[in-house]
């Protein structure tokens, strides 16, 4: 399972479009990993509408993400928690501590912007 | 019926038996609905509801009860029955109304066979055998109906009154606001949870107000289920302030050691407010003010 990585300015938009196995998770953190700098991004946006269960390797993977992506030079935001999504998550004790949220995706570029705007 | 026959009798002589059964209640049932009705009045049962009422209903309960006994099936009766409940239910029936009339109509009619058979105990022991299971399934038929569909109405109502609680109001664009009043519970707070992310997502906020003056006191494990609301709407990318602290509350938050630092609060409603609208970039101004500027 690929997860396309599109460039849409400075950004990244990552979809995750379906259920990924530990394995594709490694891969994807990889790949998104090289194309920050590759590709002079200075924001990823990560899209996990289509996700219907974020398990603790998921959510830890995506906690380092953001860390290594900000190290490298780029803000991450996750976009599109679903509500049963987040209630599990909560109760399971998962956090995203640190990590920028925005309800979609049009969310998250907005978010984006403001930041930019800000600096 | 058959299988409770089965040791007293061949089945086809049990097949006869209720047929003769069935026509005896068929051929005696004006008296018998009118006996019946009697001894409903005279115990003072479906007092709701007037005498040409309760002879109606009587009247296609006998009639269901009947086909039930002919056709040994309980899939009419059962659907009847629950109509039957939706009904008298509003009207403010009792259990123990519904279950004494249905016991009532057994003993008429046990009574009426009595009658019948007084001559010949032989026979009439036979008609009991096939009677009385069929007739004990009916009213335990009956019974069980009323209740699962007060149980129905009943969940219904809570389903209501709890959506009524707990409503997610938005007055401004982004901004949701969620009064709660009274006692917290966890199933309570659970489903409060649920309806603030799902307002969460079709309104598209960005903040959230969470006022809790109204809420008197709370327990570890609800002011750890607010936490849990917090962290939730924040996955969704809302932000969420909480307003109305009671001292006492804010003794249970500092109790159970919350992280305060994941959680804003202020003072009062109107506080949060504020704040929530300087975040989304509101800024309200008295209109002279304005017209001074302009």
């Amino acid at each position: 399972m690929m997860v396309p990585i599109l460039k849409q300015g400075h950004v990244l938009i990552a979809t995750i479009m379906a259920a990924l196995s530990d394995e594709d998770m490694r891969q994807f953190r990889e790949a998104l990993l090289d194309r920050v700098v590759s590709s002079r991004a200075t924001a990823v946006i990560i899209d996990v509408m289509a996700m219907d269960v974020l398990d603790s390797f998921a959510t830890r993977t995506l906690r380092e993400i953001a860390y290594m992506t900000r190290l490298r030079g780029a803000k991450t935001v996750l976009v599109g928690v679903q509500p049963e999504v987040a209630m599990t998550m909560v109760q399971l004790g998962l956090h995203l501590e640190g990590v920028a949220t925005a309800l979609d995706l049009e969310e998250g570029l907005v978010y984006l912007d403001r930041l930019n705007r800000r600096r | 019926m058959q299988q409770a026959s089965r040791h007293t009798l061949p089945i086809d002589a049990a097949i006869e038996l209720r047929r003769e059964l069935v026509a005896h209640l068929r051929e005696n049932r004006t008296a018998l609905r009118e006996e019946w009705v009697r001894r409903i009045t005279e115990a003072q049962l479906l007092r709701a509801m007037t005498n040409q009422e309760i002879f109606n209903e009587a009247t296609s309960v006998y009639d269901n009860y009947v086909e039930a006994l002919d056709t040994d099936t309980l899939e009419a009766l059962q659907a009847y029955a629950r109509s039957l409940s939706e009904r008298i239910i509003p009207r403010g029936v009792e259990t123990d109304e519904v279950v004494g009339i249905v016991l009532l109509l057994r003993d008429v009619l046990a009574r009426s066979l009595f009658g019948k058979y007084q001559n010949n105990p032989n026979k009439l022991n036979r008609v009991l055998d096939a009677y009385e299971p069929a007739a004990n399934r009916i009213a335990n038929t009956v019974a069980v109906g009323f209740v699962q569909e007060r149980e129905r109405v009943i969940s219904q109502q809570q389903e209501a009154i709890r959506e009524l609680s707990t409503p997610v109001l938005q007055v401004r664009e982004r901004l949701l606001i969620l009064p709660i009043i009274g006692i917290m519970d966890p199933h309570r707070a659970r489903q409060l949870t649920e309806q603030l992310l799902r307002g969460i997502r079709t309104n598209r906020a960005r903040v959230v107000v969470i006022d809790i003056t109204g809420v008197a006191a709370m327990d570890a494990a609800v002011a750890n289920h607010l936490v849990q609301t917090v962290e939730a709407s924040r996955l969704l990318g809302a932000d969420v302030i909480v307003t109305g602290l009671s001292p006492e509350i804010a003794q249970t938050l500092v109790n159970i050691g919350v992280d305060l630092g994941k959680m804003k609060t202020m003072g009062d409603l109107q506080g949060g407010i504020e704040v929530a609208e300087q975040s989304l970039g509101y800024k309200v101004v008295p209109i002279t003010q304005t017209e001074a500027v302009v």
